[in-house]
């Protein structure tokens, strides 16, 4: 989160000038369950990829790279409809560090 | 008359996996809404830039709690009743800056989202008008079958039998009275260039839909079913399969109507019962007791009803 600014400093009308700032926030921190993925069956098809609704599949050259754990809320939709079957929720709790750095 | 952009982005995932996001991650949206999935679709199908105006409801007060924004594009806050006039005045002073030479037409795209609340109900008014008047603008309504915002309150969007705050399950009734208005065919009655009817987990079928309506100088409707997994009461990970089965069952069929001519998009091999995607939700927990049995075959009369009335329309029977 930004600084807080005092009503002197505030744009008028409430308008927000930064486009996208909402990344500054961490949704990850919601998560319960955490998305891991096998990279041997993986098949970097994207389909988890369209289904995230947080933007959190990490996509680079084509290839499926990991999850965006600091957005990440763990809904768990990749792994239902991921056709290799290559994602598992794992409780956070027990996840580790597993997943972590893409 | 009709533009587009000469060489669109081809609608496979790794070309649109190489756009930037329209809408951002860190959006305040539940885990496993389908809201946020319609509007990365939709924002994502047009190459073109927008303009995205926002009824209120779940997706805007969710994606927009200040300082912060979840949009990528530039976004215009309204009430609930008023975003397709927004709309309708942007639009026209869009035309109107371009006829002025003072700024370039660069193809903007105007799109708005609002949710059934919006609208079904608050908002029908404003749709109306502007799609009456005929401005160019895409309407996209995600439905997600009742106030969910505000506490899951039933709308005319909310089927018959299901069990919101304010068409509770108890001695008096099985959750609403009554069926569903059908905005769809209301926005197709008012005889603009094109209506159609989506689904998210249809990824492609619905983006072909929003290329369509874009690319046409005149006003659009495209109304998407969106699951809402706290008020259908289901797990976040089964959104993407039970927005299937509600198009399997053809209780939300896949189609359009351009210029009149209706069009089935998408025909299920198998049309499942309207009970199993009754029973994939707890919001319909109670129609699956035998007392309750009627409700279910009522609904699956109408469904059928329905479909084949589609089908007719669309000239496949």
């Amino acid at each position: 989160m930004p600084e807080p600014k005092g009503w002197k400093e505030l744009p008028i009308g409430g308008i927000i000038d930064s486009p996208g700032s909402a990344r500054d926030l961490e949704t990850g921190a919601w998560r319960a369950r955490r998305p891991i993925v096998d990279k041997d069956k993986c098949t970097s098809c994207l389909q988890c990829w369209m289904f995230c609704p947080d933007m959190a599949v990490v996509v680079q050259a084509d290839k499926m790279r990991g999850f965006d754990l600091y957005h990440c809320k763990g809904c768990g939709i990749c792994a239902k409809i991921c056709p290799a079957d290559a994602i598992a929720m794992v409780a956070e709790a027990e996840a580790g560090t597993e997943g972590e750095g893409g | 008359m009709v533009t587009q952009t000469e060489t669109p982005t081809r609608l496979t995932l790794r070309e649109l996996a190489k756009k930037p996001d329209r809408l951002t991650s860190g959006h305040r949206m539940c885990p496993g809404c389908a809201a946020p999935l319609v509007v990365k679709q939709v924002l994502m199908a047009i190459d073109e830039p927008v303009v995205v105006v926002c009824a209120t409801g779940c997706l805007e007060v969710a994606t927009t709690i200040f300082p912060q924004t979840a949009w990528n594009v530039p976004f215009i806050h309204n009430a609930f009743e008023n975003a397709a006039a927004t709309a309708s005045g942007v639009e026209a002073a869009y035309r109107s800056l371009v006829r002025q030479g003072k700024i370039e037409d660069d193809n903007t795209r105007i799109v708005v989202f609002g949710g059934d609340g919006s609208s079904y109900d608050i908002g029908l008014q404003s749709l109306s008008g502007a799609m009456e008047r005929g401005h160019r603008l895409l309407y996209v309504c995600y439905d997600n079958n009742a106030y969910m915002n505000t506490g899951i309150q039933r709308s005319s969007a909310t089927p018959v039998g299901a069990n919101t705050t304010t068409s509770p399950v108890g001695k008096v009734q099985a959750g609403k009275k009554g069926a569903r208005k059908d905005l769809t065919a209301i926005m197709a009655a008012h005889g603009i260039p094109y209506v159609a009817q989506a689904s998210p987990h249809n990824w492609r079928d619905l983006m072909q839909k929003v290329r369509k309506a874009t690319a046409i100088d005149g006003p659009s409707f495209i109304n998407v079913l969106a699951s809402c997994n706290r008020g259908w009461r289901h797990d976040p990970a089964d959104t993407i399969e039970i927005q299937r089965l509600g198009v399997d069952s053809c209780l939300w069929p896949l189609y359009e109507v351009e210029d009149g001519v209706y069009r089935v998009t998408y025909r299920p091999k198998v049309k499942v019962p309207v009970s199993d995607y009754l029973a994939s939700q707890g919001r319909f927990g109670h129609l699956l007791q035998p007392a309750n049995q009627y409700i279910i075959e009522a609904l699956q009369a109408d469904v059928d009803r329905r479909w084949e009335r589609l089908l007719r329309m669309a000239g496949e029977v």
